[in-house]
């Protein structure tokens, strides 16, 4: 859980001199350029999320399944090979040894141990599976979210079979489809930890077992195995292809209604809740999923996509769900774990500051990264004959913002991070 | 028992995973993995239009360099990869690869200047030129059909 922190540090860190070298690449290119820094942002997020999401797994698993605290051969050689592996791919960016394709840029034999070590924390995931008494929707949600994430994974990597590299088309179809299922199938985990939250909080059981809840977990799995085809729109694929995930992503339009419809049930829950730290981080989550939801239902819309796409817009969704969603519930997660609502006053009110500046910060970093999306989509269509630097004159302005709200949001997180780890040794 | 009896433990698993993929949920489950690894099969299939020419050596050269460089750091090709340099997707139809050659080789004030090979410079203008032919990166506006959908062309 360590290591996790470490990387949402380093996320961040790298993140915010992301931005500025992007403002002033030729001051940064003598040190430090964008293509190094940006890999370095894009994997330590990558790494924070998804080791994030497995500590948390491998803590819950154990109350889930009655297993005892003491880590199985499997879950060491899981935790050991993966944080070994990671170190070993920010040692060749920091030699600018590359090699990889978006989000996983480092050089692809590095795959292998990685895939090596899911591997094992699927033995250790069965193991537990076959040892629990019954399967509320939770469990459900891990098992298909570490499924298909062996799957997206291994998909990600069919571009080393030179028939996947045949036409440009095919391979650049093949690895958004896997990046987007991919996605979908972390989120399977973080929102599984999110739903086991809720149930451990209020002690209704009865959550994670209504037919309400399996009905939107199955539909959540349907999007995530179709609904990806928003990535590559503009990409000239054949046209089922963009039918099919235009039609899938309309049916998020049923959790949006949703969440309408359960607003005042959340109110009073709040009303009962809101001095838990964890149930603060929850709260947070929720309000940015209504936010990216709509976010993610316009751009699903292939009219809007067409303005959307290859601007920051894209950027905002996926920064926005990173952060504010699963992040939050990350964030929720680790609290309970850490047992944070039972330290002192103080330490928790550094969570409290951090918490507020993180989410003001992020409002205008979202809210920015919107407006600049939106810059760029009408201008490349209203003015196609400028060139690019002209084109970026009025967006740059706005990724300013981004970049002063970027410094803000770490030094929020910093604040907060400075409790957990003292949390961290006390456990 | 199903913990303890360590002498039937394969079976018991089987078993198992048997009767809970055997469950009502699991159906649901199993029958929407089946027809997410069909749609997979279609897509690795017929999922693109084909494309008008198979890459030659050059050109998986220039791709690899393309990676190796982490050009799409800064670079997008249809609106995917990053945002510090334009879209090159349609770069050599609009610019022409003597232009761009000159970009590849020596970089620019804002882009480094990765000291390139004049061999591998060639096989990045190759590969651009090899994208630069199967499609556009734009969507026309009269593509755009009343249901908010869109239907593509091969270049």
């Amino acid at each position: 859980m360590g290591f996790a922190l470490v990387m949402l540090i380093a996320t961040l860190f790298f993140g915010m001199l992301a931005s500025f070298s992007y403002l002033n690449p030729e001051f940064y290119n003598q040190y430090i350029p964008f293509y190094q820094l940006r890999p370095m942002h894009v994997s330590a997020a990558l790494f924070w999320i998804i080791g994030g999401a497995t500590s948390c797994l491998l803590f819950f698993k154990k109350e889930v399944s009655e297993e005892g605290a003491k880590r199985t051969i499997a879950e060491r050689l899981f935790i050991n090979l993966w944080m070994i592996t990671v170190v070993v791919i920010f040692l060749f960016y920091s030699f600018k040894k590359f090699g990889g394709r978006e989000y996983w840029e480092f050089p692809p034999f590095l795959c292998l141990p990685l895939l090596i070590s899911w591997l094992a924390l699927m033995v250790a995931w069965f193991k537990a599976w076959l040892k629990a008494k019954d399967y509320p929707l939770y469990v459900w949600m891990w098992t298909a979210g570490i499924c298909f994430f062996l799957f997206t994974f291994l998909e990600q990597n069919l571009y080393q079979i030179p028939w996947f590299r045949q036409s440009f088309l095919k391979e650049v179809i093949v690895q958004w489809k896997s990046n987007g299922s991919m996605v979908g199938s972390w989120n399977q985990i973080i929102y599984g930890c999110s739903l086991f939250l809720m149930v451990t909080l209020t002690g209704e059981d009865s959550i994670a077992r209504t037919k309400t809840a399996y009905y939107f977990f199955f539909l959540s799995i349907t999007n995530m195995m179709f609904n990806w085809g928003h990535h590559i729109y503009n990409v000239p694929s054949a046209s089922w292809l963009r039918d099919v995930a235009y039609g899938i992503s309309m049916t998020e339009w049923l959790f949006f209604i949703k969440m309408l419809q359960s607003f005042k049930e959340k109110m009073d829950e709040r009303r009962k809740f809101k001095h838990l730290i964890t149930y603060k981080f929850l709260i947070a989550a929720e309000v940015w999923v209504f936010f990216n939801l709509t976010l993610a239902l316009l751009m699903s819309i292939p009219a809007i996509n067409r303005y959307t796409h290859g601007t920051h817009v894209t950027v905002a969704h996926a920064m926005g769900t990173t952060i504010g969603i699963n992040t939050m519930i990350l964030m929720a997660a680790m609290s309970y774990i850490l047992r944070v609502d039972e330290l002192e006053i103080r330490d928790k009110r550094w969570v409290h500051w951090g918490y507020y500046i993180s989410q003001a910060s992020l409002v205008v970093f979202w809210v920015s990264l919107i407006i600049a999306g939106f810059l760029k989509g009408t201008r490349q269509f209203n003015f196609p004959h400028i060139t690019y630097q002209e084109l970026m004159v009025p967006v740059n302005y706005w990724l300013r913002v981004l970049s002063f709200s970027g410094a803000f949001l770490l030094l929020g997180f910093l604040l907060m991070l400075k409790t957990y780890f003292k949390a961290l040794r006390k456990a | 028992m199903l913990h303890t009896d360590a002498r039937h433990g394969g079976f018991l698993i089987f078993y198992r995973f048997l009767t809970f993929f055997l469950q009502d949920l699991s159906k649901i489950f199993t029958i929407l993995t089946i027809l997410f690894m069909l749609f997979s099969i279609a897509i690795y299939k017929n999922g693109n239009l084909e494309p008008k020419h198979l890459p030659s050596s050059k050109i998986m050269a220039g791709w690899k360099t393309w990676q190796d460089k982490n050009c799409q750091s800064c670079h997008q090709l249809f609106g995917l990869g990053g945002y510090l340099g334009p879209d090159l997707t349609n770069s050599v139809t609009e610019k022409g690869k003597p232009y761009l050659k000159v970009f590849v080789q020596y970089g620019t004030a804002r882009m480094p200047n990765f000291k390139l090979k004049e061999q591998e410079a060639d096989e990045v203008i190759e590969f651009l030129a090899w994208v630069d032919s199967s499609g556009k990166s734009r969507v026309p506006a009269e593509a755009v059909e009343w249901t908010g959908n869109y239907k593509l062309q091969e270049r």
